[in-house]
């Protein structure tokens, strides 16, 4: 029998197997940050070990850092001793880091694909759970905990129980204006927040492969957010094209090789998978959450669900507590639902295509008086790129407050935080509760919706928008 | 790692589903370089409030977290972890663990047992009936028990075998891994010349 992308990519990598264990399964890419390596490297030190490939391993700042003033020293003691620690373990394990400004800084899953580092068929791993964006290529990525970042550096393995695989089928194309956050949203909407669990899950049918690699990105990040241990996509043109010139890619003669063997990692025709799900993109429509985990979600035309309509107990009772989190009303149209913050950034949806279609939407626009627009590349090189565009300006214009590179307000650990109460349209991935800041209530909602909510304080798509330049635009 | 075989404590029921990381432990407390001290923000923002089932005398020096299922949802931070055994959690039952935080806690020593979601309600009521009892977990025989007579519950929990011997045993896996060194520089040798390296 045939195999899947997944079993193909996982048995190239079985370092060792054996009855009653996990495999042992080789590692190609470690990717390391400062928030969840600091202990990991403390084990190294005690147990006197080194790490042992520090050739497949990278560095970068993100999680903590400030997006404003970063060319001064972070200005919390306790943030600045966490990315100062990161510092002095890369010197002493003698790990490439790219630190604050330095030009290939940036959230680590935007930094890994634009450095050519992500390549097809690689087993790829970070101590954060939206390493499942690397996915996107063809590769098994994932995130794990620290002791599994411990064990990695010494050992570039980790011993992983073989997962079940899952295929989400996506037939037809995307309406104009819906994105591969629209679709992400959908499916987990579909699926629930746990519906995943267990599984790789590949992603397939024409949707996926008309989308960008940004979007298949954005669709594999978030794979998380409804369980899935990773998920991917079949490596195809559009990725060799993404690929070919990066400063890591293969060059000459290995990129022939690489190639050649990359076209070989494919779902086999008579391959089975464990669970199949199918969706129609045609149907899907600007999709928005409206409670605290991103399973809680509804079409932007749609209208707060009552919770009593919720068929399980524990939905309805979860859906309750969303509800008075969120102080939103049962049947209140999404539209209406006044927004003060819109974050647009985080390795979701933080890449130049996404702060492309941003720029287009906002262009001639004026931000909402009441509302703050918050554009944060995801890293240096697209915050380059943008100004090379002209982006920057755009956004300026507009209002908007445009800054430095990393994670920012997707989960508030530097200074870029929701107050108690305040409402965020947010293109990160996480609503939970607090995940902006204390108190703070998100939206998570697409680029174009994120784009057009700025500009009329409300939730809101562009197809809302009274064209740029025209008379009603003045009233505001 | 200690040795973990069986436990008895008080059990605090977390009458919640998706208990995400950011719940048990929100990221403004992520920023220490250590493995302890996360005590101060295990469910930060809803110890806020005096009733939360936490901040209730009766559950004072608890050690069992009996929650809603998908527990531990969302990021991979072991400081969720850190922050239950370093508050004084050994166990959490729940009907169902995300994946990470499942792997995390065996890892760190913390016992995840998965159960039906039947047996969670048991134990929830028993607990109504009885704030403030102890509910005993014994990995060796997979069993959860609380109570006595004829309610008495006692019902198996799912861990999967690799995991419950490395917590009886209390073993570091790092130490497992080197032992097969030998199949891990074989692998290496094996690798395309043209995967990717950070450093030239």
């Amino acid at each position: 029998m045939g195999r899947t992308l997944a079993e193909k990519v996982w048995d190239e990598h079985v370092v060792r197997t054996a009855d009653g264990e996990p495999d042992l399964l080789y590692i190609d890419l470690h990717l390391i940050h400062e928030v969840t390596s600091p202990q990991a490297f403390d084990g190294l030190r005690l147990a006197g070990r080194k790490v042992r490939r520090p050739d497949l391993t990278l560095a970068t700042e993100d999680h903590n850092v400030p997006t404003l003033d970063w060319d001064k020293p972070i200005a919390d003691p306790v943030s600045r001793t966490q990315v100062e620690t990161l510092r002095r373990n890369a010197e002493e394990f003698g790990v490439r880091l790219h630190p604050l400004g330095d030009v290939e800084q940036g959230i680590v899953h935007v930094v890994g694909p634009q450095l050519g580092l992500t390549q097809p068929g690689m087993t790829i791993v970070c101590g954060d759970s939206h390493t499942s964006t690397h996915g996107a290529f063809g590769a098994i990525a994932f995130g794990i905990g620290t002791s599994e970042v411990e064990h990695v550096l010494a050992t570039q393995t980790l011993m992983q129980a073989r997962p079940k695989t899952m295929a989400v089928t996506v037939n037809g194309s995307l309406p104009p204006g819906v994105t591969a956050k629209d679709l992400v949203l959908t499916l987990i909407t579909h699926t629930g927040t746990g519906g995943g669990q267990g599984y790789i899950v590949e992603y397939r049918g024409q949707a996926i492969e008309e989308l960008s690699m940004e979007g298949r990105m954005t669709v594999c990040n978030m794979s998380i957010e409804w369980g899935a241990k990773a998920g991917l996509i079949a490596p195809d043109q559009t990725t060799f094209d993404y690929l070919e010139g990066r400063p890591e890619a293969p060059k000459g003669a290995d990129w022939d090789a690489a190639v050649a063997h990359w076209k070989t990692l494919v779902t086999d025709e008579d391959a089975r998978f464990d669970q199949e799900i199918v969706l129609d993109a045609s149907t899907m429509t600007p999709f928005v959450t409206w409670g605290t985990n991103p399973g809680q979600g509804v079409p932007l035309g749609g209208v707060v669900p009552d919770p009593a309509e919720f068929e399980e107990e524990q939905d309805r009772v979860a859906a309750e507590k969303a509800l008075e989190y969120m102080g939103l009303e049962a049947g209140t149209p999404m539209r209406e639902v006044k927004v003060d913050t819109v974050f647009v950034g985080s390795c979701t949806n933080g890449r130049i295509e996404d702060l492309r279609l941003a720029a287009e939407i906002i262009k001639g626009h004026k931000v909402d008086p009441d509302t703050r627009l918050l554009v944060v590349p995801g890293s240096v090189r697209v915050r380059m790129q943008a100004e090379s565009e002209g982006l920057d300006v755009i956004f300026k214009e507009a209002g908007a407050e445009w800054r430095g590179a990393g994670c920012s307000m997707c989960l508030g650990m530097n200074p870029d935080q929701l107050t108690p109460g305040e409402r965020s349209a947010s293109t990160s991935n996480r609503n939970f509760e607090g995940r902006q800041g204390k108190g703070g209530r998100t939206h998570l909602v697409s680029i174009p919706v994120a784009a057009a909510t700025a500009i009329r304080g409300t939730l809101s798509s562009p197809a809302d928008l009274v064209p740029a330049g025209s008379t009603h635009e003045s009233e505001a | 790692m200690d040795k973990f075989l069986t436990h008895t404590g008080v059990a605090v029921p977390l009458k919640r589903s998706n208990v995400d990381t950011d719940q048990i432990i929100p990221a403004v407390y992520l920023k220490r370089v250590t493995r302890t001290g996360f005590e101060d923000g295990l469910f930060a923002a809803w110890r806020n409030d005096p009733e939360f089932v936490l901040n209730r005398p009766e559950y004072a020096g608890a050690s069992i977290l009996v929650a809603g299922p998908d527990f531990g949802t969302g990021s991979s931070r072991e400081h969720a972890v850190w922050a239950l055994q370093n508050y004084g959690f050994k166990v959490v039952i729940s009907s169902r663990f995300a994946d990470i935080f499942r792997g995390n806690s065996g890892k760190a020593g913390l016992l995840a047992a998965q159960v039906d979601e039947k047996v969670v309600q048991k134990i929830w009521d028993h607990l109504e009936e009885h704030p403030g009892a102890t509910v005993t977990v014994d990995l060796e025989s997979r069993t959860v028990k609380a109570g006595e007579g004829p309610d008495a519950i006692e019902d198996s929990f799912d861990i999967d075998d690799y995991t419950r011997w490395r917590l009886l045993e209390g073993l570091d896996d790092i130490g497992i891994t080197l032992s097969h060194e030998a199949d891990i520089t074989a692998y290496e040798a094996t690798r395309p010349s043209w995967k990717p390296v950070t450093q030239h």
